[in-house]
C-alpha cells in the first residue's frame, strides 16, 4: 500500500503545499509593502489548497474552458475564505480591505494556477511510476523555481527599499518597505542626494570607472596579441603557457597583497590609481588570454595565410583580421574585465587612503560604521551594483556565452 | 627553373650524407620557424612581463617575507632625521653664534651604523669651535663640514654644536644656512634585504592555539559552500532547462548575485540579517519563531534541539557558508546549463519512447553527460572558495569563528600588523593550494571544457 502512488494523494499534498507556500509568501509581500503587523496563519490556506487539489484532480481538465477557470478560482477563493472564517490574510481587518481583497483574489489566481499545472493530465487514481514521477517532478519544479526567484530576489528588494527609507521609519518597523512618496522625490532619494553632496561619491563613481576602463584597455592590449600567439603560432612552450595561464587564476590575491603591499609603499604606488591599474591587468589577463585564445583558435587559418600571401604582416593581420571576426568575443572580455575591475574590493581596500582616490568599493567599505545610517550604506551598494547590472542585461547573451567559454573565476 | 634542387628530391638528398640532409632540412623549415617563433614571444612578451612582475615575483616575496620578522613599520626604512639651526644672530662682523645639528634614528628596533653627515658652511661664516669627531675642509670659497657620528642605537639621538662667527654682516643667517641642505650617509640594517632568516613567523603561526580552528574553520567553509553552491546550481540548471515564459528573465535574474559588487550584496545581507533594524529577525519573531532578536553574523553557536537530540549549530559560520552558496550558485548553474543544453534531445525522446522515467532519464542520460563538468566545477570552485577573502572580510571580519586561512593572513599582516606571520600563513595557502592543483590535475577530465 503505497500511498504516495496514488493521483489523490498527489493532489491532496501539492494543493496543501501550493496553498500553504502562496500564502507565506503573500502575506509577506503584503507585510512588507504595507508595514502592518499581521499574523501568519497558513493553515486554512493549506486546508483550502489541498481542497482545492483533489477536486482539481478529479475534475481534471489540463485544456480547461475560461468558464472552468473562473469556477476554479471562484472555487478557491470561497474555500479560502470559508475555512478560515473570513478574510484569510487579515483576520482582524488592519489594512484596508481592497488590499486584502486584492491579495485574497491574487492567492486564489495563483494557487489554482499552480495546483492545475502540477497536476496536469495525472488521473485520480493510482499511478505508475512514470506518471508520478513526472507529477512530483512538477511539484517540485514549480517549488523551486519560486525558492530560487525569491532568494535571488529579497536581497535585491531590500538593499533598494531600505536605501528609501528614513533612519527612524527604519527602526521602527523594520518590516515596513512602503514606499512613502509623499514627501516628493527630495525625500524619497534623500539618502542618494547625501551621497553625492556630502560623501563626493561622484568623485568615487569617477575614480572607478577610470580604473575599471583603463584595466580594460591594458588588458585588451596585452592579451590580444598574446592570444592571438598562442591560438595561431607555433613555438617551443605553447602547450605547456595554455595549460599554466590557468594556473595563475589559481593563485589567491591574498598571497600577493602582502609582497605588493610592501613593495608598492616603497614605490610610492600604493595609495594610487595607478597602482591598481598595474594590479588589475595583471589578474584580468589570464581569463582573458584563455578566453580570446578559445576565439581565435575558432578562426580559420585559411584567412591568416591569405593575408600573410597578400603581404600582411602579423601584427596586421591580427588588427585588421582576426579583431573583426571576433568582436563579439572583445566585447565578452571587455565587458567581463570592466565588471571585475569595478567589482574588485581586496586591492582598494588595501592600497588605497585617501578619500580622493577612493574606488566605490573602497568607499562604501569606509561607510560601514556606526556614525553613518543604514539607508546610506544601501544606497551606496545601490549605486555600485546599477552600472554593473545595466551592462549586464544590456549584453547578457554575449556575457552568458563568453562566460561558459572560458571558464570564469569569483 | 628549377634550378636549385629541392630538399625533398630523392636524387638530390642521395648524393648527400645523412647528417648535411638534417642540416638542410632544419635550415630551410628552421628560417620561418625561427620567425614565428621570435614573433611569438614578441607578443607574448608584455603579458609575461606583467604577470611576472605582479602575481609571480610577489609570490616568490611572499615566500622570502615569510622567513623574517618583518613588522608594518618596517616598511619604513630606518634612516637619520637631521636638523640644523643657527643659534644666535650674524647681524655684524665677528659676531658669535652656533649652528646646532640635532639628530635622531627613526627606526624603533634597528640601530643605525657608520653614520656620517656633511654640510657645507658658507665662505661668510668661519668656524672658531669644532668638536671631536668633525673635520672641515676648504672647497672654493666655502668650506665642507664632516661629521662622524659612529653608531647609532635604535631610538638614539643627540646633538653636535659647531661655535661660527660672521666674517661680514649677514642680514639672514638660518636662510643662508638652509641654503646647503645637509648630506648623510649611514648603513641601515634593512631586515627586508637582508639575508637573515628566521623560522619565527612559522613557529607563531603554528603553535597559535587559534592557527588549527582556522584551519579547520576553513575547510569547513570551503566543503560546504562548494558542494551547496554546487548542488544548487544543478538544481536551478534542472529547472531552468524546461522552457516557459519568462524563462530569460529569470535567467538572468539568477546570475545577479554572482554578477552584482560583493560588497554590495554583503552589505545587503547584513542589513537584512540584521539583529535590530534586520527584517529577518523582525520577520521571525512576528511569526514567532525566535524569541529575542537573532545575531546571525555575531553570534558563534545556537544549540539546536531536533527530534531530542541537541547540538551546536556554528550560527555566523553557517550564514557565511550560506551566502557564499547563494552567491555563487549562478556561475556552476551556468556552466551546467550550457553543458546541458549542448546533449542532443534525441537520445531523450529515444528513453521517453522506451518509457525511462524522468528520474531514470536523469540519472542515465543526464548525469554522464555533465559529470565532467560537475567534476571540474567541483575543483576549480573548492579552489576559489579556498582563496575566498572578501565575502567573509566583509559579512563578519571573521570574528565569531568564521576566520579561515585567508582572513588569518589579514589579521596577521595588516590587524596585527605583522608582515611576517601573515607571510607565513600565506605561504600555508600556498602548499595546501599546491596539493589541491596536483590533485585537480591528476582527475581533471581532458574534454570537459
Amino acid at each position: 500500500m503505497r500511498i504516495w502512488m496514488h493521483g489523490i494523494f498527489v493532489a491532496l499534498l501539492s494543493g496543501a503545499l501550493w496553498g500553504g507556500i502562496w500564502h507565506l509568501v503573500l502575506s509577506m509581500g503584503l507585510i512588507l509593502t504595507t508595514g502592518a503587523s499581521l499574523t501568519l496563519q497558513v493553515g486554512p490556506s493549506v486546508a483550502a489548497g489541498a481542497a482545492i487539489g483533489v477536486v482539481a484532480a478529479v475534475m481534471r481538465r489540463p485544456r480547461g474552458s475560461r468558464l472552468h477557470h473562473i469556477a476554479g478560482i471562484t472555487l478557491t477563493i470561497m474555500l479560502m475564505c470559508g475555512v478560515a472564517f473570513g478574510d484569510p490574510f487579515d483576520p482582524q481587518g488592519l489594512v484596508a480591505a481592497w488590499q486584502s481583497g486584492l491579495v485574497l483574489v491574487i492567492a486564489a489566481v495563483v494557487i489554482w494556477i499552480s495546483v492545475i499545472r502540477t497536476i496536469a493530465d495525472m488521473p485520480p487514481e493510482r499511478l505508475i511510476r512514470y506518471t508520478a514521477e513526472k507529477a512530483y517532478l512538477r511539484l517540485i519544479w514549480g517549488l523551486g523555481l519560486m525558492m530560487f526567484v525569491l532568494i535571488v530576489a529579497i536581497p535585491f528588494y531590500v538593499m533598494v527599499m531600505t536605501s528609501l527609507k528614513s533612519q527612524q521609519s527604519l527602526l521602527l518597523n523594520p518590516l515596513d518597505f512602503s514606499v512613502d512618496a509623499s514627501g516628493g522625490a527630495s525625500v524619497l532619494f534623500r539618502s542618494y542626494i547625501e551621497l553625492f553632496t556630502e560623501y563626493d561619491f561622484l568623485t568615487l563613481l569617477m575614480n572607478s570607472a577610470l580604473v575599471s576602463v583603463i584595466t580594460v584597455l591594458i588588458t585588451l592590449l596585452f592579451s590580444i596579441p598574446g592570444a592571438y600567439a598562442v591560438a595561431k603560432l607555433r613555438f617551443p612552450g605553447r602547450q605547456w603557457l595554455s595549460g599554466s595561464v590557468l594556473l595563475i587564476y589559481l593563485i589567491p590575491a591574498i598571497i600577493l597583497v602582502i609582497p605588493l603591499y610592501a613593495v608598492f609603499s616603497q614605490l610610492g604606488l600604493r595609495n594610487s590609481l595607478l597602482g591598481l591599474c598595474i594590479v588589475y591587468p595583471a589578474t584580468t589577463i589570464p581569463v582573458a588570454l584563455y578566453m580570446l585564445r578559445g576565439y581565435f583558435a575558432g578562426l580559420p587559418s585559411e584567412l591568416d595565410d591569405a593575408g600573410l600571401m597578400d603581404g600582411l604582416s602579423r601584427i596586421q593581420i591580427i588588427t585588421r583580421i582576426a579583431m573583426p571576426l571576433s568582436t563579439p568575443a572583445i566585447a565578452t572580455v571587455a565587458l567581463y574585465v570592466f565588471m571585475i575591475a569595478w567589482n574588485e574590493f581586496l586591492f582598494a581596500f588595501m592600497f588605497l587612503d585617501d578619500v580622493k582616490l577612493f574606488t566605490l568599493s573602497r568607499g562604501i567599505v569606509s561607510l560601514d560604521s556606526s556614525e553613518v545610517p543604514r539607508q546610506h550604506l544601501m544606497a551606496a551598494s545601490v549605486i555600485a551594483t546599477l552600472p554593473v547590472l545595466t551592462l549586464f542585461l544590456w549584453f547578457e547573451r554575449f556575457l552568458v556565452s563568453g562566460l561558459t567559454a572560458g571558464s570564469v573565476k569569483g | 627553373m628549377a634550378a636549385l634542387p629541392r630538399t625533398t628530391d630523392p636524387v638530390f638528398l642521395l648524393s648527400m650524407s645523412p647528417k648535411r640532409i638534417h642540416e638542410r632540412k632544419r635550415n630551410a623549415e628552421g628560417a620561418l620557424a625561427r620567425r614565428e617563433k621570435r614573433l611569438a614571444y614578441a607578443l607574448l612578451m608584455p603579458t609575461f612581463t606583467l604577470v611576472l612582475a605582479v602575481v609571480l615575483l610577489p609570490l616568490v616575496a611572499n615566500f622570502w617575507i615569510s622567513f623574517k620578522p618583518v613588522t608594518l613599520s618596517d616598511l619604513r626604512a630606518p634612516t637619520l632625521v637631521l636638523k640644523e639651526n643657527l643659534r644666535g644672530d650674524l647681524d655684524s662682523p665677528g659676531q658669535q653664534a652656533r649652528i646646532e645639528y640635532r639628530y635622531r634614528n627613526s627606526s624603533q628596533k634597528y640601530p643605525l651604523r657608520a653614520v656620517a653627515f656633511s654640510d657645507v658652511i658658507p665662505g661668510d661664516i668661519a668656524v672658531t669651535d669644532l668638536p671631536d669627531g668633525c673635520s672641515l675642509a676648504p672647497a672654493q670659497q666655502n668650506s665642507v663640514l664632516r661629521c662622524d657620528l659612529g653608531d647609532i642605537e635604535r631610538k638614539g639621538r643627540g646633538r653636535i654644536r659647531i661655535g661660527v662667527e660672521g666674517k661680514q654682516a649677514v642680514s639672514d643667517g638660518k636662510a643662508l644656512l638652509r641654503s646647503s641642505r645637509p648630506d648623510v650617509q649611514f648603513t641601515a640594517y634593512n631586515v627586508m634585504t637582508s639575508t637573515d632568516f628566521s623560522l619565527v613567523n612559522f613557529k607563531k603561526v603554528f603553535s597559535a592555539s587559534e592557527f588549527w580552528d582556522v584551519l579547520k574553520t576553513s575547510v569547513y567553509y570551503t566543503v560546504f559552500g562548494t558542494t551547496g553552491a554546487l548542488i544548487l546550481g544543478l538544481f536551478a540548471a534542472q529547472i531552468m532547462q524546461k522552457a516557459f515564459p519568462g524563462r530569460s528573465v529569470i535567467r538572468g535574474l539568477l546570475l545577479f548575485p554572482y554578477v552584482a559588487p560583493v560588497i554590495a550584496v554583503a552589505f545587503s545581507w547584513v542589513v537584512l540579517f540584521d539583529p535590530f533594524s534586520g527584517a529577518v529577525n523582525a520577520m521571525l519573531q512576528q511569526m514567532g519563531a525566535a524569541e529575542g532578536p537573532i545575531n546571525f553574523f555575531g553570534k558563534r553557536t545556537v544549540e539546536i534541539s531536533l527530534f531530542g537530540l541537541s547540538f551546536g549549530l556554528p550560527l555566523a559560520l553557517t550564514m557565511v557558508i550560506l551566502f557564499e552558496v547563494w552567491r555563487y550558485f549562478p556561475l556552476s548553474f551556468l556552466f551546467i546549463l550550457a553543458r546541458m543544453q549542448s546533449v542532443p534531445s534525441d537520445i531523450y525522446e529515444a528513453a521517453e519512447i522506451d518509457g525511462a522515467t524522468p528520474m531514470q532519464q536523469f540519472r542515465f542520460l543526464s548525469l554522464p553527460h555533465i559529470a565532467g563538468i560537475l567534476a571540474v566545477l567541483f575543483l576549480l570552485r573548492f579552489i576559489w572558495t579556498f582563496n575566498k577573502f572578501d565575502d567573509i572580510f566583509l559579512l563578519t571580519g571573521g570574528n565569531a569563528g568564521t576566520r579561515t586561512l585567508t582572513v588569518n593572513v589579514y589579521e596577521q599582516a595588516f590587524a596585527i600588523s605583522n608582515l611576517g606571520a601573515g607571510a607565513a600563513v600565506a605561504v600555508v595557502i600556498f602548499a595546501l593550494l599546491l596539493v589541491f592543483s596536483v590533485i585537480f590535475i591528476r582527475f581533471s577530465p581532458k574534454d570537459a571544457g
